[in-house]
């Protein structure tokens, strides 16, 4: 692989438990051949022949050299000098766009947990601190009309899509001012006008959803003759979704019908306390795309240069009509499942591995050393992101609780779905209706 | 975008609309009275914005004739089979709206298990009538994220049991999206299929769902039963903003009857009378429907004089219609052809004593299927399903011996 030698790339060190023999990682006897960037693993599966030695790259792609976050200063030149920015991958607007999410998304979840051990929220609430990097990869280079579905960990993906803090956290303390009226909580995060499809509690409900959003956009493309960007929706899952029905039958008919969906990961290596590598025959869930003809990615879901760089590949293939894409995030989760969760079975040394590649001090760094940003401009940032998240908490405390006519409203888009009483009105025309007292 | 032409109004029969409704009179095999109603605009006090005017009503059932309709067509209308009628208002609507979309197995290229779709797929195209590979749980939750984004998918499920395993999709999503997501979604999705007991189709093939469904929380559910309601229910349930479940059942597509040429559609939570009567209230719905009229005719030579509802709306249950028909013969026998235990029926019954307790003269009969898996065999599997001599004997034992 020649032309790999020049790219100057970093080549993760993969903890030893992830690295499993495969004849199908390129080199001789390999039947089928794969391009491959030694940071970011692009497994093009489509127009894959059986017998092909030499590497190919299917569509043309052009798979740029990813300077990893993470190692960048060691790449720098001797001249001393400023890099050359042509080799940077974000502007400085886009660097600190990404850097404003990812500490929006981590101070929020953290704000979460203290007001979960005050009594503000109940239930379940799953934090997302340390896959910042993966959210906000993926979601920043969406518009408002594209579309996403999440699982129940789903508080920094509405976040980086748009939707308020205070929306947020007054769905979190179950006011009627929250993005779904108190109605959803937290794993229920619903968002129309940000293109928000869910928040679900059930793994692997979501992919469906997802996937019928970018039906409804191939479809007004192909019925309705509707003209633009095509919208994507994109599927955000974990590792234990990956083992799922849903999942499979999922990725048949989106590359079947060449869907404008992307199914994106978030492979933390635990569904609770069920490690990855005792639930699953074959842990490399990117391979699993080339099985159903998909394009498939393995990333560095810790560092959010190198998500962006596959996100943006894959957002655009999808927009083109080129199909779907599966990437896997390598990333991690730096609490417990939940906020019940003991967290007892991890081992300290992975968790310190990981909080070692904490996705926001990469960015700072990589910002810092390469001169996009400077230290005051990244400290008004947090501050920002400080009053934003105090303000969301004063929001949603000061709002109020849902009243009792919000109970039997929204059962039905169309309340006559109540039905017909015994005194011969529709259900919902009675006066205890709007008061949450009729009969139905 | 080629944007659907404002559908012309069309008169609601059974309805409760501003304009008045005149009465139809439908030819059948079977007896069909149709309700006209008198309308009187009342305006709706409650926080949607969408409902229309709604109406109090006052029946005046009207008996069978076969004369010709005062608003029908000169030519009188048109005789089809049921599956046809669902093939009719299925297509209607699609031309109609070039959001509806049906997405199912083999409902392209094969014309659909039960040829409700036949001809679609050159018609409308593979866009819009999809096939898909089998994998029901998904392409139900694909149909819900795209109803959610603006289409209006009907989903076919081969046979409703199929649909079990869209359970996932269609209880936790279909249902109560629209209310975890505040109002923000509406989920304007059909999903309908052949149920029900058949010929010897053994236990899995012959299930129904109605039951397994009715709990959850933001559905509707309709059963169809004559070629009229059938077409009536499927173009009502496309328009209908909520999610709806529209039960067919195997052994009825075949039913032949005259409908109007006339647009109509039908209102997805009135009864029908089939039969008015006074000593006694006959509660049915789909296939039973025809084993109750069956089991009229021999009540009937015998010198009773029952009352025969079909219930067609299984979630929300029409009260008023019920209710009127119990405050006249207070006596209710319920035949279904749900499972016993958690059924429609099991459901209908308590709802009738909650609110008509003061005008029943004895307890509500329920007749259902027995709690068995359907056994394959015939005579078994004619002893699991409610048969017209079990319905004469219950209606003596709760009317008296004449």
């Amino acid at each position: 692989m020649a032309a790999l030698s020049s790219l100057r790339v970093a080549v993760p060190q993969l903890d030893s438990r992830r690295t499993l023999p495969c004849s199908h990682f390129g080199g001789a006897g390999c039947e089928k051949a794969f391009f491959r960037c030694q940071s970011s693993k692009l497994l093009l599966g489509a127009g894959c022949v059986a017998g092909e030695k030499a590497p190919r790259v299917a569509g043309g792609g052009n798979v740029r050299a990813a300077v990893s976050a993470s190692k960048a200063v060691t790449e720098k030149p001797n001249s001393g000098s400023k890099s050359d920015k042509a080799d940077l991958l974000v502007t400085k607007d886009e660097g600190l766009e990404l850097y404003e999410d990812m500490v929006l998304g981590r101070s929020f979840e953290d704000m979460c947990a203290q007001m979960y051990y005050r009594g503000k929220m109940f239930g379940f609430v799953h934090l997302y601190n340390g896959q910042e990097a993966v959210s906000t990869g993926f979601i920043k280079l969406l518009k408002q009309t594209d579309f996403v579905t999440s699982t129940y960990r789903d508080h920094v993906h509405a976040l980086s899509k748009g939707v308020p803090a205070r929306q947020v956290m007054a769905e979190l303390f179950g006011k009627s001012t929250g993005c779904c009226r108190g109605q959803g909580g937290s794993m229920h995060m619903f968002s129309a006008e940000h293109g928000l499809l869910g928040g679900f509690a059930f793994i692997g409900e979501g992919i469906p959803v997802a996937v019928g959003a970018a039906f409804t956009s191939k479809y007004k493309r192909e019925v309705l003759k509707e003209e633009g960007d095509m919208p994507v929706s994109i599927a955000f899952f974990g590792d234990g979704t990956a083992n799922n029905g849903q999942f499979f039958e999922c990725l048949n008919m989106a590359q079947l019908w060449k869907l404008p969906v992307i199914f994106v990961v978030e492979n933390n290596l635990w569904a609770i306390g069920m490690s990855h590598y005792r639930s699953t025959s074959d842990p490399e869930i990117w391979k699993k795309g080339p099985a159903f003809g998909m394009a498939s990615a393995h990333v560095d879901g810790m560092d959010v240069l190198k998500v962006r760089e596959v996100a943006k590949e894959a957002v655009e293939r999808a927009r083109r009509g080129d199909g779907p894409t599966l990437i896997e995030c390598e990333t991690y989760r730096f609490r417990g499942h939940s906020l019940a969760d003991p967290d007892e079975l991890r081992a300290p040394a992975e968790k310190a591995h990981y909080a070692a590649r904490d996705p926001i001090v990469a960015l700072k760094k990589y910002l810092l050393d390469n001169e996009i940003a400077t230290e005051a401009e990244l400290k008004s940032i947090e501050k920002k992101i400080d009053e934003v998240v105090e303000d969301a908490v004063e929001f949603a405390d000061a709002s109020p609780l849902p009243g009792r006519s919000q109970l039997l409203e929204n059962v039905f888009a169309d309340p006559k779905g109540f039905g017909i009483g015994p005194d011969g009105r529709y259900r919902c025309e009675d006066p205890g209706f709007t008061a949450g007292t009729a009969q139905v | 975008m080629a944007m659907a032409a404002a559908a012309p109004t069309v008169p609601i029969c059974h309805g409760r609309r501003a304009s008045p409704c005149s009465s139809k009179q439908v030819s059948v095999s079977v007896s069909v009275a149709m309700r006209a109603w008198a309308s009187k605009s009342s305006s709706l006090s409650s926080s949607s914005s969408k409902s229309p005017r709604l109406v109090a009503a006052h029946a005046t059932a009207v008996a069978t004739k076969e004369a010709a309709s005062t608003t029908s067509s000169s030519q009188g209308g048109h005789e089809l089979l049921m599956f046809e009628a669902l093939r009719e208002g299925l297509s209607e609507e699609m031309e109609r709206d070039p959001k509806v979309c049906v997405i199912g197995e083999d409902v392209g290229d094969y014309g659909g298990s039960y040829k409700v779709t036949k001809g679609f797929s050159e018609k409308f195209g593979s866009w819009r009538v999809l096939d898909t590979p089998i994998a029901e749980n998904s392409f139900t939750g694909m149909a819900i994220g795209s109803a959610m984004t603006g289409l209006r998918p009907v989903v076919e499920g081969m046979n409703m049991g199929f649909l079990l395993l869209a359970y996932n999709q269609i209880a936790n999503n279909c249902g109560m999206l629209h209310y975890t997501s505040g109002g923000q979604f509406t989920i304007p999705i059909v999903i309908r299929g052949p149920g029900g007991v058949g010929r010897q189709l053994g236990a899995e093939h012959s299930q129904r769902l109605e039951s397994y469904f009715q709990s959850v929380p933001g559905l509707q559910m309709v059963a169809c039963s004559t070629p009229y309601n059938a077409k009536g229910l499927m173009k009502a349930a496309i328009r209908c903003e909520n999610p709806v479940i529209l039960y067919e059942h195997v052994l009825l597509y075949n039913l032949k009857e005259k409908i109007p040429d006339e647009e109509y559609v039908c209102c997805l939570e009135e009864a029908e009378m089939v039969r008015p009567g006074t000593e006694i209230t006959i509660l049915t719905y789909s296939r039973m429907r025809y084993h109750v009229t069956q089991a009229a005719k021999t009540l009937v030579d015998r010198g009773y004089d029952p009352e025969i509802i079909d219930i067609r709306s299984l979630k929300p249950f029409d009260m008023y219609t019920i209710g009127e028909s119990v405050r006249k013969t207070h006596r209710v026998l319920i035949v279904e052809e749900c499972m016993r235990t958690g059924g429609i029926g099991a459901s209908l019954r308590s709802a009738i004593m909650e609110s008509f307790w003061d005008e029943l003269d004895g307890p509500i009969g329920c007749l259902s299927s027995q709690d068995v898996p359907t056994p394959y065999s015939g005579p078994l599997e004619e002893l699991t399903v409610v048969q017209p001599h079990q319905i004469v004997t219950a209606v003596e034992n709760l009317c008296g011996k004449k």
